[in-house]
């Protein structure tokens, strides 16, 4: 039995350069593991089909060629990218403003965060070793990923928000990330949000970038939800049609915290968001929803997986695609049931669109249960549009395409409903009007 | 909600000390040399008296076999097999046998303990007399008897070992093996392809319905043997063919592999029903000793308005590693998967099927029961496809587990893709609890609350254990009282 070795692919090569080329300018910190994090990477290289976590989202043959890191732009391109920008573009918040995945302060609202909340950018908590580091990568598993790990290699600029306890601020703080120029890139960011005890949050994340752009941005969101704290986040992934778009986003959730995440996907050639959620603390509340929205050649790939490790925590995540053309969807979820956490109560279900016989969804919503006292299911459907529904409406008159948008509508509707923040749900549900018009 | 206490001790009372089939019979014995090289291969050929195209086939397989790797990706943990501490041949040295007299009589007394008639006279415990099973006996590498050829002759049937099958129906053979389950298939098939041994052939020819049920009972009997039979099942157009698979070993601290492959053929019209009793030495409840169950099963719905039905009951082995599986490649064909895996000990099962819709209006069914106890782990693993031409397709699968104590683990890992919008998917994996509704129904009427509770579970592991042939009726009753209140996802 003769052992298979993989060649290096031309993007892992260029990796490995790229890295050897960033190498003296990270060589002055000590607060992360660049090092480690590459030599993990290199050893495992960009996953292909043959691993089974990316098994349907082949990254060796989609990037086939590492992308340089981007340099922070002007201050000029800057502005006239981010006044291109429409996601959550109408909600007051205290805005972070990342271009190319470079913190831009002029355009961030550094001076108006929120009281009980406070922000250091990535990078001068990187150059100083600052003591909140410590919390970066809470959750175990998300360290044995690649993607993950690339994004530690190479991390570039993010931040640093901890919200203390008690502290309940009203505005959300958005996220904004935002693609400027035309020449191929890549970025590696990273956001830590650390909610004291009882704290209430709210996070907008948004994702937007020009189409025909190839970029490769990596982003990360770290959270440590601590006790009884409530955090709330919306995402939105708007990335331009070239875009190669990876992002994890991993949870710990401690005692009777509360979490809702949802993400919406509608951009992107290729995108893949992990979501890694730890529950470290009994009687928890865990909403994590997806929705994807696709059109011709674009795969998106929602990855989750639910770690329960303590007692009574109650989990529901639900998955929504809709699939035009010969697009790809995605849904790849675990719910781990440890044996202390018994009387754990997790819902897992993944439900497909297709509107077109092109289309193709691979699901596969995995439970893994050592507890005996628990109540956990999982389901996934996959069809085109009912055909009584839709032969309602038109008895009612509306046309074809538009009976068929008002199902669509109210089908990946169902997982953005859950979003508490009223402005953040109209914007998302405003995204899910704009892809149904484009569509016509 | 926890298992309740019947259905502990229900699960106990087949625990693994129980294993009544850990007898070993002594009997000389004609081997291989121990391990797997070519030589062996042409060794396992020439006693089998085989064509050189089956010599060839089999030399193919073991070259490519050397380049392939073992699979990793099952959910089972165990000590790497070293292949070549391994016999690949043991068969009895007496020769033979032309009649049941010439059977070594200690065979006889093996299959007699077992409760297998290999006389054709005799029937099975708790079976009306008028009910006959031929079977096809595999002792280790070899077949020792079949029953009632001369009779399933008569309706044109063949069944006989496929090493016979090789000298006498050449031509089927060379056209149907390794169609559905092809040399390059997978680590485990490409051995087997290489080294198997013995296994059943059956053929039934167009338009008929077999008169009697078919069955192969293996027995794996020799120390550090490994057993690779083959079993290749052709239902030609309009048949119909329900066939029974049995299997037992001894008791012993070391593990042995069983690496066979079955294949399915079912043309136009026809019907295909296959149902195992999986009942290898699952090893100690320390976890020594055991068989290793690496099996390779498959069914081509090959023809337009083909079914081919598995069932299972999966008790025993050490390591379960197998798929049973349709291609639905004809119109409008079915396939279905009724199983119930019961572990214990340390034992690991990582079991499931693979429905894949190639044609228009493919239907499948899948039904799955999985209950742990003990320290063991089960898992359950299954594959639904449809590909673009496959309209209509449509698949239902329901997947519940039970877990009996804390120190188990059951798993679920369905992976469900979908190339066509005409094709419907369901995928559920349901807690069950007995509703209060019901049992206060049944209540009403008299029954007393465990009568209730005992008549609702028969109804809900009625979905697998109907699909069971009455041979088996004795073998499941075991399981049937099984409650899987407090079952997870």
């Amino acid at each position: 039995m003769a052992d298979v070795t993989n060649l290096r692919s031309p993007a892992e090569a260029g990796l490995s350069k790229l890295f050897e080329a960033g190498r003296k300018s990270f060589a002055s910190e000590t607060a992360i593991a660049r090092e480690e994090a590459f030599r993990f990477f290199e050893a495992t290289g960009l996953p292909s089909r043959r691993v089974e976590a990316f098994k349907y989202t082949d990254l060796r043959a989609a990037i086939a060629e590492a992308a340089p890191p981007a340099e922070a732009p002007s201050l000029d391109a800057a502005k006239a990218a981010v006044a291109g920008a429409t996601g959550f573009a109408g909600i007051e918040a205290a805005r972070l403003t990342f271009v190319n995945g470079h913190l831009v302060r002029e355009l961030s609202d550094l001076d108006r965060i929120p009281a009980g909340v406070t922000v250091v950018p990535m990078s001068e908590a990187l150059a100083q070793g600052d003591a909140g580091l410590e919390l970066l990568a809470p959750v175990v598993q998300a360290r044995e990923n690649p993607v993950y790990q690339l994004n530690t290699a190479f991390l570039a600029d993010g931040a640093l928000i901890s919200v203390a306890a008690g502290a309940k601020p009203e505005t959300p703080v958005h996220l904004r990330f935002v693609g400027a120029g035309d020449a191929p890139f890549s970025t590696a960011t990273r956001v830590l949000v650390q909610l004291g005890e009882g704290a209430e949050f709210s996070l907008l994340e948004s994702h937007e970038g020009s189409n025909g752009v190839t970029c490769q941005p990596n982003d990360a969101l770290d959270v440590v939800v601590g006790p009884q704290a409530v955090f709330r986040h919306s995402r939105l992934n708007k990335e331009g049609d070239a875009a190669v778009a990876l992002s994890t986003l991993s949870l710990k959730v401690e005692r009777e915290a509360q979490v809702e995440s949802v993400n919406l996907v509608t951009g992107a050639v290729l995108s893949r968001h992990q979501i890694y959620v730890h529950i470290a603390g009994d009687d928890t509340n865990v909403v994590v929803n997806g929705a994807a929205m696709l059109r011709s050649g674009q795969l998106a790939d929602s990855t989750l997986l639910a770690d329960h490790a303590a007692v009574g925590g109650v989990g529901r995540e639900q998955f929504k695609t809709v699939i035009d053309g010969d697009a790809t969807g995605v849904f790849q979820g675990k719910i781990i049931v440890r044996q202390v956490a018994q009387k754990t109560d997790g819902k897992m279900k993944s439900d497909c669109l297709l509107l077109t016989d092109e289309g193709q969804m691979m699901n596969k919503p995995e439970l893994e249960i050592f507890a005996d006292d628990v109540a956990c299911g999982h389901g996934a459907t996959c069809g085109a549009p009912d055909d009584d529904l839709l032969f309602y409406l038109m008895a009612r008159g509306l046309p074809r395409p538009v009976a068929e948008s008002l199902l669509v509508q109210a089908f990946v509707g169902e997982t953005v409903e859950a979003v508490t923040h009223e402005g953040a749900r109209a914007a998302l549900i405003g995204e899910i009007e704009a892809w149904l018009k484009a569509r016509g | 909600m926890p298992a309740v206490q019947e259905t502990i001790d229900r699960v106990r009372s087949i625990d693994l000390d129980q294993y009544k089939y850990g007898f070993e019979t002594t009997i000389e014995m004609e081997k291989s040399e121990k391990g797997i090289s070519e030589d062996v291969v042409r060794f396992i050929s020439a006693k089998k008296n085989e064509p050189d195209w089956l010599l060839q086939w089999r030399l193919d397989a073991y070259r490519r076999w050397l380049t392939m790797k073992e699979p990793e990706w099952a959910r089972v943990e165990y000590d790497k097999v070293d292949y070549n501490d391994i016999y690949y041949y043991a068969a009895p040295k007496r020769k033979g046998p032309e009649s049941l007299d010439e059977i070594d009589p200690e065979i006889l007394k093996t299959y007699e303990k077992l409760g297998i008639p290999l006389r054709e006279v005799e029937v099975l415990e708790g079976i009306a007399p008028e009910r006959r099973v031929a079977v096809d006996a595999v002792f280790d590498s070899v077949s020792v008897a079949t029953t009632f050829k001369k009779e399933l002759e008569k309706a044109g049937v063949i069944f006989m070992p496929i090493s016979e099958a090789v000298r006498e129906h050449p031509e089927l053979v060379k056209k149907y093996l390794g169609s559905v389950v092809p040399v390059t298939d997978n680590f485990f098939a490409t051995l087997n392809s290489a080294v198997f041994s013995d296994g059943s052939f059956v053929y039934i020819p167009p338009g008929v319905r077999c008169p009697m049920e078919l069955s192969t009972y293996f027995r794996i009997n020799e120390r550090d043997t490994g057993q690779f039979e083959r079993t290749l099942i052709i239902a030609d157009k309009g048949s119909y063919v329900s066939y029974l698979e049995g299997c037992t070993a001894p008791k012993r601290d070391d593990n042995q592999l069983h690496a066979a492959v079955v294949e399915l053929v079912a043309l136009d019209d026809a019907e295909i029903k296959y149902s195992t009793v999986q009942n290898w030495y699952p090893g100690d409840n320390e976890g020594r000793g055991g068989i290793y169950n690496f099996v390779t099963k498959r069914g081509d719905c090959r023809g337009a308005r083909s079914k081919i039905s598995w069932t299972q009951v999966e008790t025993g082995s050490a390591i379960t590693w197998k798929y049973p599986s349709c291609i639905l490649r004809g119109d409008d064909s079915r396939g279905e998967f009724y199983s119930i895996a019961v572990s214990n000990g340390m034992q690991q099962v990582d079991s499931g099927t693979k429905m894949i819709h190639l044609g228009k209006n493919t239907t499948s069914r899948i039904i799955s029961k999985g209950i742990s106890a003990g320290r063991s782990q089960n898992t359950y693993r299954g594959l639904v496809s449809a590909h673009k031409k496959a309209k209509n397709a449509r698949n239902f699968t329901n997947c519940d587990s039970l877990l009996i104590g804390d120190q188990c683990g059951a798993h679920t890992v369905p992976y469900i893709e979908s190339k066509n919008a005409s094709a419907v998917f369901e995928h559920e994996a349901t807690t069950s609890k007995i509703s209060e509704d019901q049992k206060f129904y049944c209540q009403q009427r008299g029954l007393s609350e465990e009568e209730a509770t005992a008549l609702i579970v028969n109804g809900f592991v009625r979905d697998v254990l109907q699909q069971l042939p009455m041979e088996f009726a004795v073998e499941a009753q075991k399981l049937i009282s099984i409650s899987l209140e407090g079952s997870v996802g």
